[in-house]
């Protein structure tokens, strides 16, 4: 185990993948001799050259609908958008075409594409530098969506994700990259798509979370352990695939539940889980799931921002709620 | 017709900048230099967010806007060129302080000022200059719109798309391609491979120009003759302005990183602003405490800007403002909610 934020791990992961498979490409805005605006992609210009490693032009479109082609020449593309409000200028390209290869070529194309893209806000970013676009994705049949909410996890699910056959988005939380730091397993580590972690354990009601607002879901789990509220965190890690079976057996054994998004809150995908749990744990509810999320707003100015992303009190105050102990 | 190299001279059919109006763009450039200075150095402070310095392109801003009629014509900017374009409004300078504060405040320009908002999402100003000047021909009105936007911001296919549409309908739009070296750190030798960013005019069927952008007069001649053209029905000119960004590219840029400090010693010589300053001088038009003077009082403008928008007032619900005409009813439910929330937590 070596101790990683969450930069350091996808850096250490995109070096092994790199080393390990010789077909594996990555490219995007300033990712070459720069390392990536976050420094995700430190040392592979200098590790692996220049035909590997690849400062595209400033076109998100041709950033992902390239990948489908190199896909086909037998390369392993792992395309960067600098930022997820940016992937917008290659929608026609990855909900369009890169989810649909498989199903448009009956099966003979793959598309073992990732995209990584750093997600949501809280860092005072200019306009359409902090969107959660999860759901919006979600609703693509083809691709798959992986929110890692730890260092260790964003080595496990990065390696999953390049050695996926199918497209993935990979989506990193720009607030976690330096404020999320742990212990990551050396070597080898793939952590399987579709399998949900229990972040905390507990009993008296299930807060259902992923990327940075798992690390809130704790923090509220832990500081409500002090007056003996047992708060079980259930990190969803991909919500495509997702984990159906992991949230049914957390809500039906807590019987209360909090599903926490960055999102807005209209279509967002804790609409989803919780729709999910009603078709399988509705006997089981001792209360309605509540859900925190944005508000249904474009994501606001810096100095509104920390009203808008949900924080420690909005979640505590929902968990209160649902377990009907609120002031 | 595309002119290759920088420094050429710009056509005779374009008369002026006067002295005076040439006096004028000096000082709007130092403006412009001390505003982005200031703003820059209060992000060091932790008071602002992220920006972009505007070192380079004072002379492309301020010539560029000398050039147009803020009665008649509109201005899409990226997000560097804001600090240039006093003469469409002096109001410009608190939105500026504002938005950069993230203050919700920023966004709300006023009826009158033919200037957009920052653009962060790169290119996408170029279709909505494109439309403006098409609706301007459709409904007869006299003026032009005139875009910035950068030589990595010309990869996107907004760019493309828009140019094409200008060239269809003969659109009055004025496309000004700031080509200053690199977008964050990638240099123009990975964004094109053409001979010229303005050799790309050709082919959807307007002229393209390849200027000196650190020269406000012919920056102001090019923009003027592109103005008659596109005023007089001769539909668009894409304008590749030549300078080079001294500075980082945003306040959270290392460039030391990816390039060279020779080739920014090299290209200091071009400054734009200190080189104007040098050339009207020589003419006896400006003089080192002229320099001084603007600068001082650009300074002071600035501090009652920043002063104002300490005093500029907004609440958490101001977020609801603005996203529909009228909010929705769930909108509505969340605002109280939040309104609440913030009262039990004692922030309100
Ligand atoms: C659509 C989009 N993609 C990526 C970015 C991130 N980004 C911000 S500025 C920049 C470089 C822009 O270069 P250029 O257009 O040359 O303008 P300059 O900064 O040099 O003035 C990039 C990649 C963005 N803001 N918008
Ligand atoms: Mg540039």
């Amino acid at each position: 185990m070596t101790v990683m934020t969450m930069v350091e791990a996808i850096n250490h992961t995109l070096h092994e993948e790199m080393a390990r498979d010789d077909r594996v490409m990555v490219f995007g805005q300033d990712v070459g001799i720069n390392g990536g605006v976050f420094r995700a992609t430190e040392g592979l210009s200098a590790a692996f050259g220049d035909d590997r490693v690849v400062d595209m032009p400033l076109a998100e479109g041709v950033i992902a609908g390239s990948t489908v082609g190199l896909a086909v020449a037998g390369m392993v593309p792992v395309a960067e958008i600098q930022f997820l409000g940016f992937a917008y200028q290659a929608m026609h390209q990855i909900v369009g075409q890169i989810a649909r290869l498989r199903t448009r070529s009956a099966g003979r194309f793959e598309a073992p594409i990732t995209i990584r893209a750093p997600f949501g806000g809280g860092v005072r970013t200019p306009e359409l530098h902090s969107e959660s676009l999860e759901s919006q994705f979600a609703n693509c049949p083809g691709l798959k969506i992986a929110l890692p909410a730890t260092a260790a996890d964003a080595k496990g699910l990065l390696a999953a994700a390049i050695r996926d056959p199918d497209p993935v988005l990979f989506l990193e939380p720009l607030r976690g990259y330096r404020m999320v730091k742990d212990d990551v397993p050396d070597g080898e580590h793939v952590v399987e798509f579709g399998k949900a972690r229990t972040s905390r354990e507990g009993s008296d009601v299930v807060i259902i979370a992923w990327s940075y607002m798992v690390e809130l879901a704790n923090r509220v789990a832990d500081s409500l352990a002090a007056e003996g509220v047992s708060v079980r965190v259930l990190d969803l890690r991909t919500v495509v695939p997702l984990d159906v079976d992991a949230i049914a057996d957390a809500v039906s054994a807590c019987g209360r539940a909090v599903v926490v998004q960055e999102a807005p809150e209209t279509c967002g995908f804790g609409s989803e889980v919780i729709a999910t749990a009603m078709e399988r744990c509705f006997y089981d509810l001792e209360a309605p799931i509540e859900r925190v999320s944005g508000y249904d707003t474009p994501y606001p100015v810096g100095m509104l921002e920390d009203y808008w992303v949900p924080d420690a009190p909005r979640i505590e105050a929902a968990v209160r709620r649902v377990l009907g102990t609120s002031a | 017709m595309v002119t290759t190299h920088p420094g050429s001279p710009a056509s005779a059919a374009a008369s002026g900048p006067t002295d005076d109006e040439q006096v004028e763009m000096m000082r709007r450039m130092i403006d412009a230099n001390v505003f982005s200075t200031r703003i820059f150095n209060l992000q060091r402070q932790g008071r602002v967010g992220t920006n972009a310095p505007i070192d380079g392109s004072e002379a492309i801003a301020v010539g560029a806007a000398a050039a147009l009629d803020p009665k008649q014509d509109w201005i899409y900017p990226q997000y560097r060129e804001q600090y240039g374009l006093g003469r469409f409004g002096d109001e410009l300078l608190d939105l500026i302080v504002l938005y950069n504060m993230g203050h919700p405040g920023g966004g709300a320009y006023p009826e009158h000022l033919r200037v957009f908002p920052y653009q962060i999402s790169l290119a996408t100003q170029i279709p909505h200059a494109v439309g403006t000047a098409w609706g301007m021909k459709v409904k007869g009105d006299p003026g032009c719109s005139l875009v910035f936007f950068g030589d990595g911001s010309s990869s996107e296919g907004d760019f493309y798309e828009a140019a094409n549409l200008a060239g269809v309908r003969k659109a009055p739009v004025i496309f000004v391609l700031i080509n200053n070296g690199w977008a964050i750190s990638t240099p123009t030798s990975s964004q094109t491979g053409a001979e010229s960013f303005a050799a790309k005019a050709h082919a959807f069927g307007f002229p393209g120009r390849r200027i000196d952008g650190t020269d406000p007069i012919e920056v102001y001649r090019t923009i003027a003759e592109a103005r008659a053209r596109a005023t007089g029905g001769m539909g668009p000119m894409l304008v590749e302005a030549v300078t080079y960004r001294l500075g980082h590219h945003t306040t959270a840029d290392d460039p030391t990183k990816y390039r060279h400090a020779d080739e920014v010693e090299a290209a200091k010589s071009r400054e734009p602003v200190a080189k104007f300053a040098a050339l009207l001088g020589a003419r006896g038009l400006w003089s080192d405490e002229q320099t001084a003077a603007q600068e001082a009082s650009a300074h002071e403008r600035f501090d009652g800007a920043w002063e104002r928008a300490q005093a500029t007032t907004w609440q958490p619900s101001d977020m609801f403002e603005h996203t529909y005409a009228t909010p929705t009813p769930r909108m509505l439910r969340q605002r109280a909610e939040m309104i609440a929330h913030l009262a039990a937590e004692g922030e309100a």
